[in-house]
């Protein structure tokens, strides 16, 4: 009998003792409690799952929970993540990291671990904003956001992160907001249990330096259309969404990512010729 | 004009009135306030002609500095810790091809475990990247080394970091005198790159290298640095002329003359090691003190010039060569080579741990006797570090290190910072 049917979890059981020093009313603190949820629902327990982390406001999140944590350098959790599931296989793993740890410092590990697609679940808060810096724009920021790091404005097209984990292959793609921490838990457990790679990007509002993200609780609303499992159909409606659309948006059939620990064997002239130059 | 500011935006100022062409960056404590210093100048109107781009990482921060400074432009970009070792393969490029690029760093200690206070681990990481280094004692001095810098970089086509003690000097409000735009002009001529794109004369730069040349090209390097031991002092005695204060040059020499003890140590530092040497002067003790501004190229004739006469040296240092000791001590004693004197190495201040007077002035004083180890840690706290290697004998699980510390200390875990 697994340790799931005999021991039933509570939310508490996921969460330390250490006490979040985010500002008040930051969205992070309804996304630690969606987790700690989703995990009591699926009752892990709390020493069979990882948190990894990079470096931001979000990325504090992994010393809040119970769980075995992990804080990265900036922006490298994905591809942490990644060794320590293939070398732990039996352990959830989650990766909470926000859109600048994620998509800017570490975007080139987004497209790859979509690709690899490792069974994790990859928890981006999107603030639009590195709030841990004091307010620059991240890849999501619109381009007339004004701050002293963008005079005026970055000018620059936002990147779409859940389009271009469809497109590199992630195999669960789901939008929610923070402000709706039973919706988001759902998702969460949705996420968890789909195999592979599982992308969930949580709008999270960093009151802040984006106050004026306390709007989104007026502007989001939950996704109008069944999920599909058809990668381009998805990208054509999160392309043309709002981008408050909430729901899970994408579940894929690939199989995950299998680690064969110890049965690769490399001819040394086979790599010298790989890696002339 | 006199003001009284923080020296960040002092520094932000100084760089704006050199006139760079391209500004890229990427935020790290304690740096930011360096850059959208900057970037506040460019949206006011302050610095015209200037691009400022804000990048997706410190590694494409350097990169853009590179493309801009290879296409003609002056380039500037400024970062920290992290950032400095995340940026650092783009750190050799520009100086293997000679590109006159202008960087401030704002020191900060490297994790793990991860912490945002001063030390000089950052700098230390690639000081022999093939870049000038120069320390800043002061947010004057810090001001007045990027205008150098810029100068310096630019007459000998060789990259130019400018190291700024993070928080100490960032982050400190001091008075400053910032020169006026004219006064920066008649000191900085306009960019002359020695390397331009030209129609007529395509090139390719960043090619292979094989055996056959590449000892050269290194060579050169080396003698690049070498003409910047001259050029350094020319420049800040051409500075002192304009702007009429002493600022940068190679080494800066304090009450040394008859000292029997001289303290060796780099940035901000040496003015709590002043107000030591002074107080022990007053005391009847002889010793005195030499920062090193410029770490690279590193002045050895100039060092040995003035220590040479000394009992011993101590060196204070904020960064650590685990396995070994210190890592400014050793090209220190270099200088001192084949010198019957002692040179003590101490190691203070690491992740921003606070130098006190006090515990310079005893490490001073037993130094004085000759009764210092060769490598000490001023203010460790040794019943915690002994507390936890018997943990690591007995145990063989004995966990992660610094979260045992903390435990054994009673200090709560802080989450990851900056
Ligand atoms: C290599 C490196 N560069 C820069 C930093 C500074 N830094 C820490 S967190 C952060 C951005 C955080 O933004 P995001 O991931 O969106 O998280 P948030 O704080 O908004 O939750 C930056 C730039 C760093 N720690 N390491
Ligand atoms: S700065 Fe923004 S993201 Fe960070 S804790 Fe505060 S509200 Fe949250």
């Amino acid at each position: 009998m697994s340790k799931a049917q005999a021991v039933a979890y509570k939310q508490g059981d996921y969460k330390s003792k250490v006490k979040p020093i985010w500002c008040p009313g930051c969205g992070d603190y309804h996304v630690l409690i969606s987790i700690t949820r989703a995990l009591a629902e699926i009752g892990v327990a709390p020493e069979d799952v990882a948190v990894i982390s990079g470096i931001g406001c979000s990325s504090r999140i992994p010393a809040y929970t119970n769980c075995y944590g992990f804080h990265g350098v900036h922006g490298r959790s994905l591809a942490l993540a990644a060794g320590l599931k293939v070398a732990r296989p039996d352990l959830t793993v989650l990766i909470t990291s926000g859109d600048g740890d994620g998509f800017s410092i570490g975007g080139n590990h987004f497209l790859h671990a979509c690709r690899r697609n490792v069974d994790m679940t990859y928890i981006v808060m999107d603030n639009r904003v590195y709030g841990m810096t004091k307010g620059q724009p991240s890849p999501t920021t619109e381009p007339d956001w004004d701050s002293a790091l963008s005079p005026g404005g970055t000018g620059l097209r936002p990147f779409h992160p859940l389009v271009i984990a469809l497109a590199s292959g992630a195999n669960f793609v789901a939008r929610t907001f923070s402000g709706d921490p039973n919706g988001t838990a759902r998702v969460l457990v949705e996420a968890i249990r789909h195999p592979g790679f599982s992308f969930v990007e949580i709008l999270s509002p960093c009151v802040t330096f984006r106050p004026d993200e306390k709007e989104w609780k007026n502007m989001v609303h939950t996704a109008p259309v069944e999920p599909t499992d058809d990668a381009a159909r998805a990208a054509r409606r999160i392309m043309t969404d709002d981008g408050f659309n909430l729901g899970v948006l994408y579940r894929g059939h690939r199989a995950p990512y299998q680690p064969e620990i110890g049965t690769a064997s490399v001819d040394v002239a086979d790599l010298e010729e790989a890696f002339l130059l | 004009m006199l003001k009284q500011m923080e020296g960040s935006l002092a520094v932000a100022e100084a760089v704006a009135l050199c006139r760079p062409e391209v500004v890229c960056a990427y935020p790290i404590t304690p740096q930011t306030h360096i850059v959208e210093g900057v970037g506040a100048l460019v949206k006011s109107g302050a610095l015209e002609n200037c691009e400022f781009i804000n990048v997706e990482s410190e590694f494409a921060a350097l990169s853009v500095a590179i493309g801009a400074s290879a296409a003609g432009a002056r380039a500037y970009t400024a970062t920290a810790s992290q950032g400095l070792l995340y940026m650092a393969e783009a750190v050799y490029n520009a100086a293997g091809l000679g590109l006159p690029i202008v960087m401030t760093v704002g020191n900060r200690a490297i994790g793990a475990p991860i912490n945002i206070w001063n030390d000089h681990t950052d700098a230390m990481a690639l000081k022999d990247a093939g870049w000038i280094q120069l320390f800043a004692e002061t947010n004057q001095e810090a001001v007045d080394l990027h205008i150098q810098a810029f100068r310096l970089a630019e007459e000998l086509s060789c990259p130019v970091m400018v190291c700024v003690d993070g928080f100490i000097l960032t982050h400190a409000h001091e008075r400053v005198d910032i020169p006026t735009q004219d006064e920066v002009d008649a000191f900085l001529p306009p960019y002359e790159p020695v390397q331009v794109l030209d129609p007529a004369q395509p090139y390719s730069i960043g090619a292979m290298v094989g055996p056959d040349a590449f000892t050269e090209v290194r060579y050169l390097a080396h003698e690049k640095q070498l003409q910047a031991l001259r050029l350094i002092p020319e420049i800040a005695n051409v500075f002192k002329d304009v702007f009429g204060r002493s600022s940068g040059g190679l080494v800066h020499p304090y009450r040394t003359e008859d000292a029997e003890t001289i303290v060796v140590a780099l940035g901000s530092i040496n003015g709590t090691i002043k107000d030591v040497v002074d107080q022990m002067r007053e005391n009847g003790g002889a010793i005195g003190s030499l920062s090193i501004c410029a770490f690279r190229p590193f002045p050895l004739d100039e060092l040995r010039a003035a220590l040479i006469n000394a009992k011993r040296v101590v060196v204070v240092e904020k960064s650590l060569a685990p396995g070994l000791g210190g890592i400014a001590a050793p090209d220190v004693r270099m200088a001192l080579r084949e010198a019957p004197l002692p040179v003590y190495t101490v190691i203070a201040g690491l992740g921003g741990r606070p130098i006190t007077m006090a515990a310079l002035q005893e490490v001073f004083e037993v130094a004085g006797d000759d009764r210092l180890p060769d490598m000490q840690f001023l203010d460790l706290d040794y019943a915690a570090v002994e507390h936890e290697l018997v943990r690591a004998r007995q145990i063989r699980r004995s966990g992660p290190t610094a979260e045992n510390i903390l435990k054994h200390l009673g200090a709560p875990a802080l989450a990851s910072g900056e």
